[in-house]
Protein backbone atom coordinates (compact mmCIF):
# COMPACT_ATOMS: atom_id res chain seq x y z
CA UNK A 1 0.00 0.00 0.00
CA UNK A 2 2.95 2.41 1.44
CA UNK A 3 4.95 0.92 -1.60
CA UNK A 4 1.83 2.06 -3.96
CA UNK A 5 1.44 5.36 -2.67
CA UNK A 6 5.15 6.36 -3.23
CA UNK A 7 5.33 4.98 -6.57
CA UNK A 8 2.39 7.07 -7.71
CA UNK A 9 3.75 10.01 -5.72
CA UNK A 10 7.25 9.69 -7.87
CA UNK A 11 5.57 9.18 -11.10
CA UNK A 12 3.36 12.15 -10.27
CA UNK A 13 6.86 14.21 -9.42
CA UNK A 14 8.58 13.23 -12.56
CA UNK A 15 5.31 13.63 -14.97
CA UNK A 16 6.16 17.34 -15.44
CA UNK A 17 9.29 16.02 -17.14
CA UNK A 18 7.36 14.34 -19.61
CA UNK A 19 8.36 15.88 -23.39
CA UNK A 20 4.21 14.99 -23.51
CA UNK A 21 3.49 17.21 -20.66
CA UNK A 22 6.17 19.34 -20.89
CA UNK A 23 4.61 22.25 -23.22
CA UNK A 24 1.47 22.43 -20.68
CA UNK A 25 3.88 23.10 -18.10
CA UNK A 26 5.96 25.84 -20.39
CA UNK A 27 2.37 27.37 -21.69
CA UNK A 28 0.75 27.01 -17.84
CA UNK A 29 1.30 30.52 -16.47
CA UNK A 30 -0.49 32.13 -19.92
CA UNK A 31 -3.23 29.84 -19.14
CA UNK A 32 -3.36 30.72 -15.56
CA UNK A 33 -2.45 35.12 -16.43
CA UNK A 34 -5.54 34.88 -19.31
CA UNK A 35 -7.96 33.41 -17.16
CA UNK A 36 -7.38 34.79 -14.11
CA UNK A 37 -6.44 38.54 -15.33
CA UNK A 38 -8.37 38.59 -18.38
CA UNK A 39 -10.61 36.21 -19.47
CA UNK A 40 -12.64 36.33 -16.07
CA UNK A 41 -12.39 40.15 -16.00
CA UNK A 42 -14.01 40.53 -19.48
CA UNK A 43 -16.69 38.08 -18.76
CA UNK A 44 -17.27 39.81 -15.41
CA UNK A 45 -17.18 43.21 -17.98
CA UNK A 46 -20.01 41.67 -19.58
CA UNK A 47 -21.83 40.55 -15.98
CA UNK A 48 -21.99 43.67 -14.42
CA UNK A 49 -22.76 45.93 -17.23
CA UNK A 50 -26.41 44.17 -16.35
CA UNK A 51 -26.34 45.24 -12.83
CA UNK A 52 -26.06 47.46 -10.02
CA UNK A 53 -23.31 47.50 -8.06
CA UNK A 54 -23.62 49.15 -4.56
CA UNK A 55 -21.65 48.52 -1.61
CA UNK A 56 -22.86 45.12 -0.67
CA UNK A 57 -24.94 45.18 -2.61
CA UNK A 58 -25.39 44.01 -6.22
CA UNK A 59 -29.19 44.17 -8.20
CA UNK A 60 -29.17 42.71 -11.44
CA UNK A 61 -31.23 45.25 -13.16
CA UNK A 62 -31.35 43.65 -17.11
CA UNK A 63 -30.67 46.00 -19.62
CA UNK A 64 -30.89 49.19 -17.98
CA UNK A 65 -27.47 50.56 -18.16
CA UNK A 66 -27.59 50.11 -21.60
CA UNK A 67 -31.00 51.75 -22.11
CA UNK A 68 -29.43 54.74 -20.34
CA UNK A 69 -26.56 54.87 -22.50
CA UNK A 70 -28.35 54.48 -25.77
CA UNK A 71 -29.99 58.34 -24.15
CA UNK A 72 -27.22 59.90 -22.27
CA UNK A 73 -26.16 62.78 -24.44
CA UNK A 74 -22.35 62.79 -22.32
CA UNK A 75 -21.88 59.69 -23.14
CA UNK A 76 -22.76 60.53 -27.15
CA UNK A 77 -20.41 63.76 -27.29
CA UNK A 78 -17.75 61.09 -25.32
CA UNK A 79 -18.44 58.87 -28.38
CA UNK A 80 -18.17 61.81 -30.91
CA UNK A 81 -14.80 62.81 -29.65
CA UNK A 82 -13.03 59.71 -29.63
CA UNK A 83 -14.25 58.75 -32.85
CA UNK A 84 -13.05 62.76 -34.21
CA UNK A 85 -9.66 61.70 -32.46
CA UNK A 86 -9.03 58.36 -33.84
CA UNK A 87 -10.09 59.94 -37.46
CA UNK A 88 -7.33 62.68 -37.10
CA UNK A 89 -4.58 60.56 -35.69
CA UNK A 90 -5.10 57.79 -38.65
CA UNK A 91 -4.92 60.43 -40.74
CA UNK A 92 -1.95 62.02 -39.96
CA UNK A 93 -0.34 59.04 -38.30
CA UNK A 94 -0.50 56.17 -41.09
CA UNK A 95 0.38 57.90 -44.46
CA UNK A 96 2.40 60.78 -43.13
CA UNK A 97 4.91 58.48 -41.02
CA UNK A 98 5.40 56.45 -44.65
CA UNK A 99 6.12 59.09 -46.59
CA UNK A 100 8.73 60.12 -43.72
CA UNK A 101 10.34 56.65 -43.85
CA UNK A 102 10.52 56.47 -47.20
CA UNK A 103 12.50 59.57 -47.37
CA UNK A 104 14.84 58.36 -44.68
CA UNK A 105 15.59 55.25 -46.78
CA UNK A 106 17.44 57.62 -49.33
CA UNK A 107 20.80 56.19 -49.20
CA UNK A 108 22.18 59.19 -50.01
CA UNK A 109 20.87 61.55 -47.75
CA UNK A 110 23.72 62.84 -45.18
CA UNK A 111 22.71 62.31 -41.68
CA UNK A 112 19.71 60.10 -42.25
CA UNK A 113 20.39 57.71 -38.95
CA UNK A 114 20.55 61.09 -36.89
CA UNK A 115 17.23 62.17 -37.87
CA UNK A 116 15.54 58.63 -37.15
CA UNK A 117 17.06 58.75 -33.95
CA UNK A 118 16.08 62.40 -33.59
CA UNK A 119 12.17 61.78 -34.51
CA UNK A 120 12.17 58.37 -32.23
CA UNK A 121 12.98 60.23 -29.00
CA UNK A 122 9.50 61.67 -27.66
CA UNK A 123 8.54 57.67 -27.81
CA UNK A 124 10.70 57.88 -24.72
CA UNK A 125 8.60 60.11 -22.56
CA UNK A 126 5.52 59.01 -20.56
CA UNK A 127 1.74 60.56 -21.46
CA UNK A 128 2.47 62.30 -18.22
CA UNK A 129 5.44 64.19 -19.09
CA UNK A 130 4.10 65.11 -22.94
CA UNK A 131 0.56 66.35 -21.15
CA UNK A 132 2.33 68.13 -18.63
CA UNK A 133 4.80 70.20 -21.64
CA UNK A 134 2.02 70.73 -24.37
CA UNK A 135 -0.21 71.86 -21.62
CA UNK A 136 1.95 74.43 -20.38
CA UNK A 137 2.83 75.22 -24.24
CA UNK A 138 -0.66 75.73 -25.10
CA UNK A 139 -1.42 77.89 -22.19
CA UNK A 140 -3.84 81.01 -22.67
CA UNK A 141 -1.54 83.08 -21.59
CA UNK A 142 0.09 85.87 -24.08
CA UNK A 143 3.39 84.57 -23.69
CA UNK A 144 2.95 80.78 -23.98
CA UNK A 145 4.63 79.06 -26.95
CA UNK A 146 1.59 78.81 -29.24
CA UNK A 147 0.17 82.24 -28.81
CA UNK A 148 3.45 83.72 -29.44
CA UNK A 149 3.40 82.08 -32.54
CA UNK A 150 -0.15 83.53 -33.05
CA UNK A 151 1.23 86.56 -32.51
CA UNK A 152 3.87 86.39 -34.81
CA UNK A 153 1.28 85.22 -37.67
CA UNK A 154 -0.53 88.75 -36.50
CA UNK A 155 -3.44 86.34 -34.30
CA UNK A 156 -4.64 86.79 -31.41
CA UNK A 157 -4.27 84.92 -28.30
CA UNK A 158 -6.40 81.96 -28.02
CA UNK A 159 -7.68 80.04 -24.91
CA UNK A 160 -6.42 76.82 -26.61
CA UNK A 161 -7.61 74.37 -23.63
CA UNK A 162 -10.94 76.07 -23.75
CA UNK A 163 -12.33 75.62 -27.18
CA UNK A 164 -13.53 72.23 -28.53
CA UNK A 165 -11.59 72.33 -32.07
CA UNK A 166 -7.83 73.80 -30.41
CA UNK A 167 -8.50 71.27 -27.28
CA UNK A 168 -9.20 68.54 -29.76
CA UNK A 169 -5.56 69.87 -31.91
CA UNK A 170 -4.11 69.29 -28.78
CA UNK A 171 -4.60 65.95 -28.16
CA UNK A 172 -4.13 65.07 -31.55
CA UNK A 173 -0.62 66.52 -31.72
CA UNK A 174 0.12 64.88 -28.11
CA UNK A 175 -0.45 61.87 -30.10
CA UNK A 176 1.25 62.61 -33.07
CA UNK A 177 4.56 64.15 -31.27
CA UNK A 178 4.45 60.40 -29.45
CA UNK A 179 4.04 58.29 -31.88
CA UNK A 180 5.41 59.80 -35.45
CA UNK A 181 8.77 58.31 -35.00
CA UNK A 182 7.47 54.70 -33.48
CA UNK A 183 5.70 54.50 -36.92
CA UNK A 184 8.21 55.50 -38.97
CA UNK A 185 10.54 52.67 -37.75
CA UNK A 186 7.58 50.35 -38.22
CA UNK A 187 7.79 51.37 -42.20
CA UNK A 188 11.78 51.33 -42.16
CA UNK A 189 11.81 47.72 -40.59
CA UNK A 190 9.11 46.84 -43.83
CA UNK A 191 11.60 48.62 -45.91
CA UNK A 192 14.31 46.94 -44.87
CA UNK A 193 12.46 44.05 -46.74
CA UNK A 194 11.90 45.31 -50.09
CA UNK A 195 15.09 44.77 -52.15
CA UNK A 196 17.07 47.94 -54.47
CA UNK A 197 16.66 45.83 -57.65
CA UNK A 198 13.10 45.97 -57.80
CA UNK A 199 13.62 49.98 -57.65
CA UNK A 200 16.34 49.25 -59.75
CA UNK A 201 14.28 47.75 -62.70
CA UNK A 202 11.98 50.95 -62.25
CA UNK A 203 14.74 52.88 -63.33
CA UNK A 204 15.18 50.87 -66.02
CA UNK A 205 12.25 51.32 -67.29
CA UNK A 206 11.95 55.62 -67.01
CA UNK A 207 9.83 55.50 -63.67
CA UNK A 208 9.91 58.24 -61.55
CA UNK A 209 9.77 58.68 -57.99
CA UNK A 210 6.53 59.14 -57.27
CA UNK A 211 5.65 55.78 -59.38
CA UNK A 212 8.43 54.14 -57.32
CA UNK A 213 6.37 54.70 -54.00
CA UNK A 214 2.94 54.36 -55.45
CA UNK A 215 3.25 51.44 -57.04
CA UNK A 216 6.17 49.52 -55.57
CA UNK A 217 6.66 51.19 -51.62
CA UNK A 218 2.95 51.29 -50.89
CA UNK A 219 1.51 47.87 -52.03
CA UNK A 220 4.73 45.97 -50.65
CA UNK A 221 4.21 47.76 -47.50
CA UNK A 222 0.81 46.98 -46.83
CA UNK A 223 1.25 44.51 -44.52
CA UNK A 224 3.13 46.80 -42.12
CA UNK A 225 0.15 49.74 -43.18
CA UNK A 226 -2.47 47.00 -41.64
CA UNK A 227 -0.15 46.48 -38.41
CA UNK A 228 -0.21 50.44 -37.80
CA UNK A 229 -3.95 50.95 -38.68
CA UNK A 230 -4.55 48.29 -36.28
CA UNK A 231 -2.52 49.15 -33.64
CA UNK A 232 -3.68 53.22 -33.87
CA UNK A 233 -7.56 52.21 -33.86
CA UNK A 234 -7.01 50.57 -30.66
CA UNK A 235 -4.91 53.13 -29.38
CA UNK A 236 -6.94 56.04 -30.47
CA UNK A 237 -10.46 54.50 -29.89
CA UNK A 238 -9.07 54.02 -25.84
CA UNK A 239 -7.13 57.32 -25.64
CA UNK A 240 -7.74 58.37 -22.15
CA UNK A 241 -4.58 59.88 -20.22
CA UNK A 242 -3.61 62.43 -22.75
CA UNK A 243 -6.95 63.50 -22.19
CA UNK A 244 -6.63 63.43 -18.68
CA UNK A 245 -3.49 65.09 -18.54
CA UNK A 246 -4.13 68.18 -20.64
CA UNK A 247 -7.54 68.77 -18.80
CA UNK A 248 -6.38 68.06 -15.01
CA UNK A 249 -7.94 65.23 -14.24
CA UNK A 250 -10.66 64.65 -16.77
CA UNK A 251 -12.35 67.75 -16.69
CA UNK A 252 -12.56 69.52 -19.29
CA UNK A 253 -15.16 72.59 -20.22
CA UNK A 254 -18.40 71.20 -21.67
CA UNK A 255 -16.63 67.73 -22.05
CA UNK A 256 -14.51 68.70 -25.10
CA UNK A 257 -12.00 66.44 -23.61
CA UNK A 258 -13.86 63.49 -22.73
CA UNK A 259 -13.00 60.13 -24.44
CA UNK A 260 -15.18 57.14 -24.05
CA UNK A 261 -12.62 55.22 -21.34
CA UNK A 262 -12.44 59.04 -19.61
CA UNK A 263 -16.47 58.23 -19.28
CA UNK A 264 -15.53 54.89 -18.08
CA UNK A 265 -13.07 56.32 -15.64
CA UNK A 266 -15.69 59.19 -14.46
CA UNK A 267 -18.53 57.20 -14.29
CA UNK A 268 -17.10 54.30 -12.45
CA UNK A 269 -14.05 54.98 -10.09
CA UNK A 270 -15.28 59.09 -9.69
CA UNK A 271 -18.54 58.35 -9.17
CA UNK A 272 -18.54 55.22 -8.11
CA UNK A 273 -21.24 53.99 -10.93
CA UNK A 274 -19.19 50.74 -11.69
CA UNK A 275 -22.23 48.72 -13.44
CA UNK A 276 -22.80 51.19 -15.77
CA UNK A 277 -19.49 51.88 -16.81
CA UNK A 278 -19.12 48.01 -17.10
CA UNK A 279 -21.63 49.08 -20.13
CA UNK A 280 -19.22 51.51 -21.26
CA UNK A 281 -16.35 49.24 -21.56
CA UNK A 282 -18.76 46.42 -23.26
CA UNK A 283 -19.51 48.94 -25.75
CA UNK A 284 -16.15 49.82 -26.50
CA UNK A 285 -14.96 46.05 -26.41
CA UNK A 286 -17.44 45.99 -29.15
CA UNK A 287 -16.68 48.70 -31.19
CA UNK A 288 -13.06 47.78 -31.34
CA UNK A 289 -13.94 44.32 -32.20
CA UNK A 290 -15.89 45.60 -35.70
CA UNK A 291 -13.87 48.27 -36.55
CA UNK A 292 -10.60 46.10 -36.57
CA UNK A 293 -12.13 43.29 -38.18
CA UNK A 294 -13.84 45.19 -40.50
CA UNK A 295 -10.69 46.95 -41.41
CA UNK A 296 -8.41 43.45 -41.31
CA UNK A 297 -11.59 41.99 -43.47
CA UNK A 298 -11.42 44.69 -46.08
CA UNK A 299 -7.76 44.57 -46.45
CA UNK A 300 -7.99 40.87 -46.44
CA UNK A 301 -5.78 40.15 -44.14
CA UNK A 302 -7.63 36.45 -43.08
CA UNK A 303 -7.75 35.67 -46.70
CA UNK A 304 -3.14 36.14 -46.96
CA UNK A 305 -2.91 34.26 -44.23
CA UNK A 306 -4.49 31.52 -44.97
CA UNK A 307 -2.93 31.72 -48.50
CA UNK A 308 0.61 31.67 -46.78
CA UNK A 309 -0.07 28.65 -44.65
CA UNK B 1 26.73 58.57 -80.72
CA UNK B 2 23.71 60.29 -80.16
CA UNK B 3 22.27 57.02 -78.01
CA UNK B 4 25.03 57.74 -75.41
CA UNK B 5 24.41 61.13 -75.30
CA UNK B 6 20.57 60.17 -74.70
CA UNK B 7 21.72 57.80 -72.35
CA UNK B 8 24.23 60.26 -70.46
CA UNK B 9 21.69 63.19 -70.45
CA UNK B 10 19.16 60.85 -68.93
CA UNK B 11 21.27 60.32 -66.04
CA UNK B 12 22.89 63.76 -65.62
CA UNK B 13 19.00 64.85 -65.17
CA UNK B 14 18.61 61.73 -62.95
CA UNK B 15 21.15 62.86 -61.21
CA UNK B 16 20.75 66.46 -60.73
CA UNK B 17 16.64 65.40 -60.03
CA UNK B 18 18.46 63.03 -57.31
CA UNK B 19 20.34 65.62 -55.73
CA UNK B 20 17.53 68.13 -55.24
CA UNK B 21 15.53 65.41 -53.72
CA UNK B 22 18.53 64.95 -51.33
CA UNK B 23 18.19 68.82 -50.86
CA UNK B 24 14.69 69.62 -50.63
CA UNK B 25 14.74 65.93 -47.91
CA UNK B 26 17.73 67.30 -46.08
CA UNK B 27 15.72 70.66 -45.45
CA UNK B 28 12.31 69.03 -44.88
CA UNK B 29 13.85 66.56 -42.02
CA UNK B 30 16.17 69.67 -40.36
CA UNK B 31 12.57 71.23 -40.28
CA UNK B 32 10.88 68.26 -38.34
CA UNK B 33 13.74 67.44 -35.97
CA UNK B 34 13.75 70.45 -34.68
CA UNK B 35 9.59 71.07 -34.57
CA UNK B 36 10.23 67.66 -32.56
CA UNK B 37 12.59 69.16 -30.46
CA UNK B 38 11.03 71.84 -29.32
CA UNK B 39 8.56 70.93 -26.90
CA UNK B 40 11.94 69.40 -24.76
CA UNK B 41 14.05 72.78 -25.10
CA UNK B 42 10.69 74.55 -23.62
CA UNK B 43 10.59 72.17 -20.83
CA UNK B 44 14.07 72.47 -19.95
CA UNK B 45 14.79 76.28 -20.45
CA UNK B 46 11.40 76.60 -18.22
CA UNK B 47 13.15 74.83 -15.21
CA UNK B 48 15.67 77.36 -15.07
CA UNK B 49 12.94 79.84 -13.82
CA UNK B 50 10.82 80.09 -10.53
CA UNK B 51 7.43 77.53 -10.70
CA UNK B 52 5.27 80.23 -10.48
CA UNK B 53 6.75 82.13 -13.77
CA UNK B 54 5.47 79.03 -15.63
CA UNK B 55 2.32 79.80 -14.56
CA UNK B 56 2.50 83.41 -15.37
CA UNK B 57 4.00 83.03 -18.34
CA UNK B 58 3.14 79.72 -19.65
CA UNK B 59 6.26 77.25 -21.40
CA UNK B 60 7.95 79.14 -24.34
CA UNK B 61 11.64 78.84 -25.61
CA UNK B 62 13.30 81.94 -23.95
CA UNK B 63 13.01 82.99 -20.41
CA UNK B 64 14.08 86.56 -19.07
CA UNK B 65 17.46 86.07 -17.62
CA UNK B 66 16.77 88.09 -14.84
CA UNK B 67 14.19 85.63 -13.40
CA UNK B 68 17.12 82.62 -14.07
CA UNK B 69 17.41 80.24 -10.96
CA UNK B 70 18.17 76.84 -9.70
CA UNK B 71 15.11 77.03 -7.32
CA UNK B 72 13.12 73.93 -9.09
CA UNK B 73 16.44 72.03 -8.93
CA UNK B 74 17.04 72.95 -5.56
CA UNK B 75 13.85 72.12 -4.76
CA UNK B 76 13.60 69.07 -6.18
CA UNK B 77 16.80 67.07 -4.64
CA UNK B 78 16.54 69.33 -1.19
CA UNK B 79 12.99 70.67 -0.55
CA UNK B 80 10.40 68.27 1.41
CA UNK B 81 8.92 66.48 -1.09
CA UNK B 82 7.87 62.76 -1.90
CA UNK B 83 9.86 63.37 -5.24
CA UNK B 84 12.57 60.68 -4.49
CA UNK B 85 10.20 58.27 -2.69
CA UNK B 86 8.02 58.36 -5.97
CA UNK B 87 11.14 57.71 -8.12
CA UNK B 88 12.47 55.00 -5.80
CA UNK B 89 9.04 52.73 -6.08
CA UNK B 90 9.16 53.33 -9.74
CA UNK B 91 12.55 51.63 -9.97
CA UNK B 92 11.32 49.00 -7.53
CA UNK B 93 8.09 47.82 -9.55
CA UNK B 94 9.71 48.77 -13.10
CA UNK B 95 12.72 45.93 -12.04
CA UNK B 96 10.19 43.35 -10.76
CA UNK B 97 8.01 44.01 -13.55
CA UNK B 98 10.58 43.42 -16.47
CA UNK B 99 12.57 40.39 -14.93
CA UNK B 100 9.37 38.81 -13.87
CA UNK B 101 7.49 39.68 -17.18
CA UNK B 102 10.90 38.64 -19.26
CA UNK B 103 11.71 35.09 -17.44
CA UNK B 104 7.40 34.22 -17.82
CA UNK B 105 6.71 34.88 -21.30
CA UNK B 106 10.47 33.86 -22.51
CA UNK B 107 9.25 30.88 -20.70
CA UNK B 108 6.20 30.33 -22.77
CA UNK B 109 7.12 31.66 -25.73
CA UNK B 110 9.78 28.28 -25.67
CA UNK B 111 6.74 25.98 -25.34
CA UNK B 112 4.62 27.55 -28.18
CA UNK B 113 7.70 27.69 -30.47
CA UNK B 114 9.36 24.59 -29.91
CA UNK B 115 6.51 21.59 -29.35
CA UNK B 116 3.73 20.77 -31.28
CA UNK B 117 1.07 19.52 -28.66
CA UNK B 118 -2.67 19.59 -29.23
CA UNK B 119 -4.17 22.59 -28.76
CA UNK B 120 -1.37 24.80 -29.66
CA UNK B 121 -3.01 26.70 -32.15
CA UNK B 122 -6.34 27.80 -30.18
CA UNK B 123 -4.00 28.70 -27.24
CA UNK B 124 -1.98 30.55 -29.56
CA UNK B 125 -4.48 32.30 -30.72
CA UNK B 126 -5.46 33.18 -27.59
CA UNK B 127 -2.39 34.97 -27.02
CA UNK B 128 -3.37 36.99 -30.68
CA UNK B 129 -6.92 38.13 -29.39
CA UNK B 130 -5.57 39.78 -26.00
CA UNK B 131 -3.20 41.84 -27.84
CA UNK B 132 -6.54 43.63 -30.15
CA UNK B 133 -8.46 44.00 -26.78
CA UNK B 134 -7.51 47.30 -25.55
CA UNK B 135 -6.48 46.93 -21.58
CA UNK B 136 -8.96 49.49 -20.61
CA UNK B 137 -12.16 47.78 -21.35
CA UNK B 138 -11.04 45.32 -18.05
CA UNK B 139 -10.27 48.05 -15.94
CA UNK B 140 -13.10 48.15 -13.73
CA UNK B 141 -14.10 44.34 -13.19
CA UNK B 142 -10.40 43.74 -12.86
CA UNK B 143 -10.20 46.94 -10.29
CA UNK B 144 -12.96 44.84 -8.55
CA UNK B 145 -11.26 41.94 -8.78
CA UNK B 146 -7.82 43.28 -6.91
CA UNK B 147 -10.43 44.41 -4.02
CA UNK B 148 -11.52 41.18 -3.54
CA UNK B 149 -8.24 39.68 -3.91
CA UNK B 150 -7.04 41.83 -1.52
CA UNK B 151 -4.17 43.02 -4.12
CA UNK B 152 -5.35 46.76 -3.84
CA UNK B 153 -2.75 49.23 -2.57
CA UNK B 154 -0.29 46.37 -3.34
CA UNK B 155 2.81 46.23 -6.25
CA UNK B 156 1.98 42.44 -6.81
CA UNK B 157 -1.59 44.50 -8.07
CA UNK B 158 0.21 46.80 -10.50
CA UNK B 159 2.50 43.98 -11.67
CA UNK B 160 0.76 40.82 -11.54
CA UNK B 161 -1.87 41.21 -14.40
CA UNK B 162 0.97 41.92 -16.67
CA UNK B 163 3.21 39.15 -16.11
CA UNK B 164 2.28 37.18 -19.16
CA UNK B 165 2.16 40.34 -21.97
CA UNK B 166 1.17 38.88 -25.15
CA UNK B 167 3.01 40.66 -26.90
CA UNK B 168 6.43 39.64 -25.43
CA UNK B 169 5.10 36.10 -25.65
CA UNK B 170 4.79 37.14 -29.20
CA UNK B 171 8.22 38.66 -30.17
CA UNK B 172 10.08 36.04 -28.22
CA UNK B 173 8.40 33.49 -30.15
CA UNK B 174 9.25 35.02 -33.22
CA UNK B 175 12.89 35.43 -32.23
CA UNK B 176 13.39 31.32 -31.07
CA UNK B 177 11.60 30.19 -34.79
CA UNK B 178 14.82 31.48 -35.78
CA UNK B 179 16.85 29.26 -33.54
CA UNK B 180 17.36 25.82 -34.43
CA UNK B 181 15.61 22.50 -32.78
CA UNK B 182 19.33 20.82 -32.91
CA UNK B 183 20.29 22.57 -29.83
CA UNK B 184 17.44 21.11 -28.29
CA UNK B 185 18.08 17.56 -29.16
CA UNK B 186 21.58 18.18 -28.16
CA UNK B 187 20.32 19.02 -25.18
CA UNK B 188 17.87 16.25 -25.00
CA UNK B 189 20.82 13.93 -26.05
CA UNK B 190 23.20 15.28 -22.73
CA UNK B 191 20.35 13.94 -20.77
CA UNK B 192 19.06 17.72 -19.54
CA UNK B 193 15.09 18.02 -18.88
CA UNK B 194 13.12 20.13 -20.88
CA UNK B 195 13.54 22.66 -18.19
CA UNK B 196 17.03 22.53 -18.32
CA UNK B 197 17.25 22.67 -22.05
CA UNK B 198 15.05 26.32 -21.32
CA UNK B 199 16.97 27.67 -18.78
CA UNK B 200 21.04 26.66 -19.55
CA UNK B 201 20.83 26.68 -23.98
CA UNK B 202 17.94 28.83 -24.69
CA UNK B 203 18.25 31.61 -22.06
CA UNK B 204 21.27 32.44 -23.01
CA UNK B 205 20.69 32.18 -26.99
CA UNK B 206 18.11 34.67 -26.09
CA UNK B 207 20.53 37.34 -24.97
CA UNK B 208 19.63 40.00 -27.43
CA UNK B 209 15.96 39.42 -27.80
CA UNK B 210 16.21 39.80 -23.92
CA UNK B 211 17.75 43.23 -24.05
CA UNK B 212 15.16 44.58 -26.58
CA UNK B 213 12.00 42.93 -24.55
CA UNK B 214 13.01 44.09 -21.33
CA UNK B 215 13.35 48.14 -22.98
CA UNK B 216 9.87 47.13 -24.21
CA UNK B 217 8.45 46.38 -20.84
CA UNK B 218 10.38 48.59 -18.98
CA UNK B 219 9.83 50.91 -20.39
CA UNK B 220 5.98 50.58 -20.46
CA UNK B 221 6.18 49.98 -16.60
CA UNK B 222 8.00 53.24 -15.78
CA UNK B 223 6.03 55.15 -18.15
CA UNK B 224 2.09 53.33 -17.27
CA UNK B 225 0.05 55.95 -15.03
CA UNK B 226 -3.85 54.31 -15.19
CA UNK B 227 -3.46 51.09 -13.66
CA UNK B 228 -0.78 52.23 -10.87
CA UNK B 229 -2.73 55.38 -10.12
CA UNK B 230 -6.19 53.13 -9.42
CA UNK B 231 -4.80 50.79 -7.51
CA UNK B 232 -2.19 52.83 -5.24
CA UNK B 233 -3.77 54.56 -2.76
CA UNK B 234 -1.32 55.43 -0.03
CA UNK B 235 1.34 58.92 -0.87
CA UNK B 236 4.34 56.51 0.55
CA UNK B 237 3.43 53.69 -2.12
CA UNK B 238 2.41 55.65 -6.12
CA UNK B 239 4.79 55.37 -8.78
CA UNK B 240 6.45 58.27 -10.27
CA UNK B 241 4.33 59.48 -13.21
CA UNK B 242 1.53 59.46 -11.14
CA UNK B 243 2.78 61.47 -8.68
CA UNK B 244 3.84 63.84 -11.25
CA UNK B 245 0.56 63.90 -12.59
CA UNK B 246 -0.69 64.75 -9.13
CA UNK B 247 1.26 67.47 -8.88
CA UNK B 248 -0.68 69.62 -11.85
CA UNK B 249 -3.47 71.71 -10.07
CA UNK B 250 -4.79 74.72 -11.31
CA UNK B 251 -3.19 77.18 -8.53
CA UNK B 252 -0.07 76.04 -10.10
CA UNK B 253 1.76 75.97 -6.72
CA UNK B 254 3.85 72.97 -7.21
CA UNK B 255 5.14 73.82 -10.54
CA UNK B 256 8.88 73.97 -9.70
CA UNK B 257 8.32 70.43 -8.11
CA UNK B 258 6.61 69.62 -11.45
CA UNK B 259 9.05 70.44 -14.08
CA UNK B 260 12.09 69.92 -12.55
CA UNK B 261 10.67 66.36 -11.49
CA UNK B 262 9.36 65.80 -15.16
CA UNK B 263 12.98 66.61 -17.05
CA UNK B 264 14.36 64.16 -14.39
CA UNK B 265 12.23 61.90 -15.08
CA UNK B 266 13.15 62.20 -18.43
CA UNK B 267 16.47 61.77 -17.69
CA UNK B 268 17.99 58.53 -17.06
CA UNK B 269 16.18 57.03 -20.39
CA UNK B 270 17.64 59.81 -22.32
CA UNK B 271 21.00 58.69 -21.28
CA UNK B 272 19.97 55.01 -21.72
CA UNK B 273 18.70 55.61 -25.33
CA UNK B 274 22.29 57.53 -26.12
CA UNK B 275 23.91 54.14 -25.16
CA UNK B 276 21.48 51.53 -26.18
CA UNK B 277 19.44 53.07 -29.06
CA UNK B 278 19.25 49.78 -31.14
CA UNK B 279 17.64 47.89 -28.23
CA UNK B 280 15.30 50.76 -27.58
CA UNK B 281 14.15 50.78 -31.42
CA UNK B 282 13.70 46.99 -31.87
CA UNK B 283 12.12 47.26 -28.16
CA UNK B 284 9.20 49.75 -28.58
CA UNK B 285 8.55 48.74 -32.57
CA UNK B 286 8.69 44.99 -30.95
CA UNK B 287 4.89 44.03 -32.95
CA UNK B 288 6.27 45.16 -36.20
CA UNK B 289 8.79 42.61 -36.21
CA UNK B 290 6.47 39.88 -38.40
CA UNK B 291 5.97 43.00 -41.29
Amino acid sequence: MSQKKKASSFSLRSLPYDARVAPYVFILPFILIFGIFFAYPIVNAFVMSFQELLPGQITFIGWDNYKQLASDTVFRKACTNSITYTFWTLLLLVPCPLIFATLLNQKALPFRNLYRSILFIPALTSVVVAGITFKLMLSEVDTSLFNSLMHLFGQPSIKWMKRADTGMMAMVMVACWRWTGVNIMYYMAGLQNISEEIYESVDIDGGNAWQKFRYITVPLLKPTTIYVLTISIYGSMAMFIESYMLYEGNKSIANNGLTIVGYLYRKGLQQNNLGYGAAVGVFLLLVVFIVNMAQLNLFGMFRKEEGSK
Amino acid sequence: MTKNHAVVMIAGSSRNRRRASITVSSLFFIGLSIIVLIPFICILVGSFQPGADIVTYGLRLTINPDRFTLDCYRNLFLGENHYFTWFKNSVLVTAIQTVCTLAITSFVAYGFSMYRFKGKNILFALVMFTMMIPFEIILLPLYQQMIQMRLINTYAGIILPFVANSLAIFFFRQYLSGISHDFVDAGRVDGCTEYGIWLRIMVPLMAPSYAAMGIFVGMNSWNNVLWPMIIINSQSKITLPVGLSSLITPYGNNYDLLIAGAVFSVLPIFVLYLFFQKYFISGLTAGGIKG
